[in-house]
């Protein structure tokens, strides 16, 4: 714990390390910080993980307390054959790459024209910022209620004030959510998310090197030549981390669908499905099963995503 | 030139402080102007109304088309906290300050194993920490759930506290261990060299670097666990309900009273609103796991 190993710095951790006999004696020094965070996270993410393992084996239903026994793989056939549950399959691969990429480009356009030099820059980005603050329930409840309702929404009354104006009368009054639900809930995500993917590509645009830019100016480079083959190749990195942060929250999402239509009208996404099989249906086995199907599913994905990641961070494991 | 793009991703600042990049004369800059304020006013406008609305009695709320010019009333607040949401306000307050201090407690030791004296293989360890996240937390639940059940710690605060403090460590981590990779170190070096203490050590010399750090990791975890309904929904009733809880249980219990759904909205989003304002390059950093500075 003295000066040697202190000086055994960032670079002998990292990779490799030539000196093993005074390293072993810091072995236990340097992990002990790690300890507690590490057995912590392990405790309150992975066991509960293996006792869901353990209860997808299982027939239990909280109704029937007594009949509970164990099910082989029953309650796996189950979710393979479940039309609800495959139904939720498709919903939150399309609610997540819908928002995913849809925000994506919007933050990036907005991330364009905010890189720009005009009056009011700052209140316009703190603007854009201000729908990323709103709590996710609150801000689906006030686009239910308050924006999107037919009969006293704002954007069905901005409807019939323009249809006033111009002196016509029935004008058209949509139900929004009832006929377009998915794209409901797709349109509150894409209001809070589009903020976050801004901000990120905004901070990937004021990173660029500007004199190499200036030099492409010069050498009479067009705006599109500089954005395909300067900013574009720049941003990559910053659309990829956009894109990775934004799917491990949106698969998540579950307020916005728990508010807006409660799972109806076919907008029930895994996270939901699972919560309404395990707290209305109290089919514990069932629940768990998909439960763990959606975990391998992750797993599979998340292989990809980290290769992406390690890519992404590579410059920062030096 | 280089001192210009040696700032940090900190626009707002950049451009209150006048110093920003060199002003380009594009011909439609005016336009592009517009555009900008045209797409932000778009995005605040949901806001603005939220806003708008909670001031207005019920009977202007619910009018079409809509009465913008309606005067204005505090009846909507009036009514949200006649139904008494003090206690699951301060429920969230309690989870999500308690929560982001254990998590600091936890994740900064484990970034200093991660970064400054790192362990073997300590990538694998970043990974470990980064797939908890991609675990679909609802995969979880139920054995959360069940064991709450089994140890009368269901309705507990204490309880969604812990596992809120699980939920953001991930994160914290990721983002403490990239300030805490940015401290020199030659600097600790040569204080071990003079026999500086550990204590010392980092009060004198981690702490000034990481100082920022910290408070972006706080503001993260704050909003996240701020804004966390599922679990809360499952494991609170209402002793512990959290004020997400409260804000989908008001609507239900109250029907559709517009205003009052408004009130409710803005006052259950103004600490994430005002901290986030407060903190906007901070909130970056975190969201971007330290990635982005």
């Amino acid at each position: 714990m003295s000066v040697a190993v202190t000086s055994g710095s960032r670079a002998a951790g990292a990779a490799t390390n030539t000196r093993p006999a005074r390293r072993r004696s810091g072995d236990w020094g340097r992990r002990a910080p790690l300890l507690p965070a590490l057995i912590f996270t392990i405790i309150l993410t992975q066991l509960p993980f293996v006792a869901t393992l353990g209860i997808s084996f299982m027939d239990w239903n909280a109704y029937y307390p007594d009949e509970r026994r164990f099910a082989g793989f029953a309650n796996f056939r189950r979710v393979f054959t479940d039309v609800n549950i495959r139904h939720s399959v498709i919903v939150t691969i399309e609610l997540t790459v819908v928002v995913v990429l849809v925000s994506l480009v919007l933050g990036m356009l907005i991330a364009l024209l905010l890189d720009r030099k005009f009056v009011g820059r700052g209140a316009v980005r703190t603007m854009m910022i201000a729908p990323f603050l709103v709590v996710p329930v609150a801000a689906s409840l006030v686009w239910k209620h308050a924006i999107l309702n037919p009969v006293y929404g704002l954007i069905n009354g901005t409807i019939t004030a323009i249809w006033h104006l111009f002196g016509a009368s029935n004008p058209p009054q949509p139900d929004w959510i009832s006929s377009f639900p998915l794209a409901s809930i797709e349109l509150v995500l894409i209001w809070q998310w589009t903020p976050f993917m801004m901000l990120i590509l905004l901070a990937g645009l004021q990173g660029r090197p500007l004199d190499v830019i200036e030099a492409a100016r010069i050498d009479g480079a067009g705006a599109w030549q500089i954005f395909r083959y300067m900013t574009f190749p720049h941003l990559r990195q910053y659309l990829e981390l956009g894109a990775l942060l934004g799917a491990i929250y949106i698969v998540q999402t579950f307020d916005p669908v728990f508010v807006i239509t409660s799972g109806g009208l076919g907008t029930a996404n895994l996270p939901y499905t699972i919560y309404e099989t395990f707290y209305q249906a109290h089919d514990y086995g069932l629940a768990s099963a998909a439960g763990v199907v959606v975990v391998i599913g992750t797993i599979i994905i998340a292989t990809f995503a980290l290769r992406t990641v390690s890519s992404l961070f590579r410059e920062e494991a030096r | 030139m280089s001192s210009i793009t040696d700032v940090g991703p900190v626009p707002a600042t950049r451009t209150r402080s006048g110093a920003a990049r060199p002003d380009r004369k594009p011909r439609g800059g005016l336009v592009l102007g517009l555009l900008a304020w045209l797409v932000g006013i778009l995005f605040i406008i949901p806001i603005v109304w939220m806003l708008l609305t909670s001031f207005h009695s019920e009977a202007d709320a619910a009018t079409n088309p809509p009465s913008i010019f309606a005067p204005l009333t505090l009846q909507g607040y009036r009514e949200f906290f006649g139904a008494n949401p003090w206690a699951s306000l301060l429920n969230s307050l309690t989870a999500s300050v308690l929560s982001t201090v254990l998590v600091l407690v936890l994740a900064i030791p484990a970034a200093y194993a991660l970064s400054i004296r790192p362990v073997r293989k300590w990538t694998d360890v970043m990974f470990f920490f980064l797939s908890t996240k991609m675990l679909p937390v609802v995969a979880g639940l139920l054995p959360l759930y069940l064991f709450a059940q089994w140890s009368h710690l269901l309705d507990n605060i204490w309880y969604l506290l812990i596992l809120y403090t699980a939920m953001n460590l991930p994160i914290a981590v990721w983002m403490m261990r990239s300030f805490l990779a940015e401290v020199p170190v030659e600097m600790l070096e040569a204080a071990s060299v003079d026999g500086a203490g550990l204590v010392r050590t980092l009060r004198s010399i981690v702490v000034p670097v990481v100082a920022p750090g910290i408070a972006a990791t706080s503001l993260i975890c704050f909003i996240f666990s701020w804004n966390e309904l599922l679990f809360a929904r499952v494991l609170t009733a209402t002793v512990a309900q959290t004020s997400p809880v409260f804000l989908t249980g008001f609507v239900t219990s109250q029907g559709l009273f517009l205003a009052k759904v408004c009130a409710a909205s803005i006052v259950v989003s103004l600490p994430v609103l005002i901290a986030g304002f407060a903190a906007q390059d901070k909130l970056v950093q975190g969201l971007s796991l330290g990635a982005v500075k």
